[in-house]
């Protein structure tokens, strides 16, 4: 098991290397002279001059890119051109928001997508199953934004204009700051726009597997000595279910951590990808390849754990690795 | 079943019909057209391209032009939109620019960027995933973990991350999709290969001398039309939404170029839809409704062309 792992380990660090190659050569070849970003339009040779010996910005690529590895291994990740703070600050004061909204989102999806799933399975061709399936098409269909303005419409704007205030209209308020109750009501629409969207493939791919083994022996002998169906199906069939719900699960909260970009976008919540979102648009270089690098990273570290998982899920693995 | 179209037949002709031999393809048109769901969703598909070509004659029937500002008929006195009337059937814009005609040229656009997208990467897709699959050993270690790599990459923040560096263009949006969506169809492709390139038949083109390109292109390619069609058509919706996406965030298609996605994000900014609501329902049912029906079309495909699945998935 453990060169399985320092495998597994080596192969995620190589993703996160060439992630950091990627940004930073595309920072490299860019337009644009950050100097001018930090200095402005007005700003004279000499004090651009300043700025880049400052930044090394001046000194060959690859100089560049050690030093900034170097700091990085110290946990470095460099200043913002805009506010001058420190990237790992300003991410890690995104961080709660982006968090609370997987976390919650999480939850929610499981619970949509997996009971689904699961009643479309055990009664296939009826309007049960039809109704599972037809869910799953929609929640894959539709584009996240869409969904979210329509839930903002539905749900805060028509309430709102009929003088009750069911949800409040958008932004994120601190867990630890205004206490849980304004926090949960707060995340409650972007929490079911992003369990909907994401439910649709638990739906399906807890379909698919249970449709594939309710015909096996097994599953006619657990019935036979007589357990009941909600052991039959929750016990031994979603047994085997469970490697690719894992696989997406992990998939799925590695991506998200890096930022839920558009959700936060149009709910107005101070994540990581709304500060992804306004990086960009100020050209802030080191924020955005902060952002890049932790965002990969979650997805490493997400990989790695869905494969320790299976380790300990299937002893196949546990034999053959 | 054999009763019923014994009896069928007897209404119509009195001596019992000879048996007729069908192709596959005859059969898979046939099982599609029992599909409701999959015939409306083709028909709605025609229907969005007549409309996307269609564009320049909506220019010219109401007289706006695209990205024509009217700022007396379409705007009220206090700024606010028009909504839908007879001038403007679906209302206008923030910028009094005609909501429909707008829609129109935006369907060029997603229509353009998820088939080319699509089509683009399903064809690297196949390459890579054909030759990992067939040559194996070393070049499918590589090429396989090449595909992982590309698949733990945060994609939309590197999407942004390409656009802010670049600019956003349509070009580059397309070039980001196609880079981002190989990956899904050369893992499936892979997998087909790897157990295709076993079989009797491959067995015996090699014995014939046949060269490795030979049996790749006339042995196995022939044998993956079912999964290369199922996925390339399954491909185009999430090219639609990733373009929309893009859009939407400012990081696709330029303004005032109409898309989709950067109609829906106009509305949003300012939070103007809430008031005008045409400017979110129009734009937003017809992304949605695309996405569907090539959902339902993929869906609908597989099971004409593959009739387990139908009962499998």
């Amino acid at each position: 098991m453990l060169p399985f792992l320092i495998k597994r380990l080596a192969f995620g660090l190589l993703v996160l290397f060439s992630l950091s190659i990627f940004v930073f050569v595309l920072f490299f070849v860019a337009p644009g002279d950050p100097a001018r970003i930090i200095a402005g339009d007005k700003a004279t040779p000499e004090i651009l001059n300043q700025i880049r010996a400052n930044l090394g910005l001046d000194q060959p690529i690859y100089v560049q890119y050690l030093k900034f590895i170097g700091q990085l291994l110290q946990g470095d990740l460099g200043f913002s051109y805009r506010s001058q703070q420190a990237v790992g600050e300003l991410i890690l004061d995104r961080l709660p928001a982006t968090v609370s909204l997987v976390a919650g989102g999480v939850v929610l999806w499981l619970a949509i997508g997996i009971p689904l799933g699961v009643m479309s399975a055990r009664h296939p061709g009826t309007v049960r199953d039809r109704v599972g399936v037809a869910f799953a098409l929609a929640g894959i269909s539709f584009p996240t934004f869409v969904l979210g303005m329509l839930s903002l419409y539905l749900l805060y704007f028509l309430p709102t204009k009929a003088g009750i205030l069911l949800f409040p209209p958008s932004g994120y308020s601190p867990l630890t700051e205004q206490g849980p109750v304004l926090w949960a009501w707060h995340l409650v629409l972007p929490w079911i726009t992003l369990a909907l969207v994401t439910a649709a493939t638990y739906t399906r791919l807890t379909r698919g597997q249970l449709l594939e083994v309710l015909g096996e022996d097994y599953i006619r002998t657990a019935r036979a000595k007589g357990l009941k169906e909600r052991t039959v199906i929750y016990r031994h069939g979603m047994r085997s279910a469970m490697t690719p719900l894992i696989t997406q699960l992990g998939t799925d909260i590695g991506l998200l951590l890096g930022g839920v970009i558009v959700i936060e976008q149009v709910f107005g919540l101070a994540g990581i990808g709304n500060l992804a979102v306004s990086a960009v648009q100020n050209q802030d270089r080191p924020v955005v390849i902060g952002i890049v690098l932790i965002g990969g990273a979650f997805i490493v570290l997400a990989n790695i754990l869905v494969d320790i998982v299976y380790v300990l899920l299937d002893a196949r693995v546990r034999v053959s690795k | 079943m054999s009763q019923n179209v014994l009896t069928a037949d007897s209404n119509d002709a009195p001596a019992p019909q000879a048996v007729v031999q069908r192709g596959s393809f005859d059969l898979t048109i046939r099982r599609l057209r029992k599909d409701k769901a999959s015939l409306a969703s083709a028909i709605f598909i025609v229907l969005l391209l007549l409309f996307a070509v269609a564009a320049p004659l909506f220019d010219q029937m109401t007289g706006h032009d695209v990205n024509q500002q009217f700022r007396e008929t379409g705007l009220g006195p206090a700024g606010i939109p028009t909504g839908p009337n007879s001038e403007f059937l679906l209302g206008a814009d923030q910028l009094g620019r005609d909501v429909l005609v707008r829609l129109a040229h935006g369907a060029q656009v997603s229509l353009l960027v998820g088939v080319a997208a699509s089509l683009s990467a399903a064809l690297i897709g196949v390459v890579v995933g054909l030759v990992a699959g067939y040559f194996g050993g070393k070049t499918d270690t590589l090429l396989s973990r090449v595909m992982d790599l590309v698949m733990s990459v945060p994609f939309l923040l590197c999407a942004i991350a390409l656009v802010s560096v670049f600019g956003p263009s349509l070009p580059l949006s397309i070039s980001v999709i196609i880079f981002f969506s190989w990956t899904a169809m050369g893992r499936v492709i892979r997998g087909q290969v790897l157990s295709l390139r076993q079989r009797d038949y491959v067995e015996a083109a090699r014995s014939m001398g046949a060269s490795h390109l030979s049996i790749m292109f006339k042995e196995i390619v022939p044998n993956l039309t079912v999964p290369i069609i199922i996925y390339a058509t399954l491909m185009i919706p999430s090219a639609i939404v990733f373009e929309a996406t893009l859009s939407f965030l400012g990081m696709g298609i330029v303004p005032p170029a109409a898309s989709w996605g950067g109609m829906l994000s106009e509305a949003a900014s300012n939070s103007i839809y809430l008031t005008a609501w045409w400017l979110v329902v129009f734009p937003g049912s017809i992304l949605l409704l695309t996405t569907l029906a090539f959902n339902i079309l993929g869906d609908g495909i597989r099971d004409a062309l593959d009739p387990r699945a139908r009962r499998k998935a």
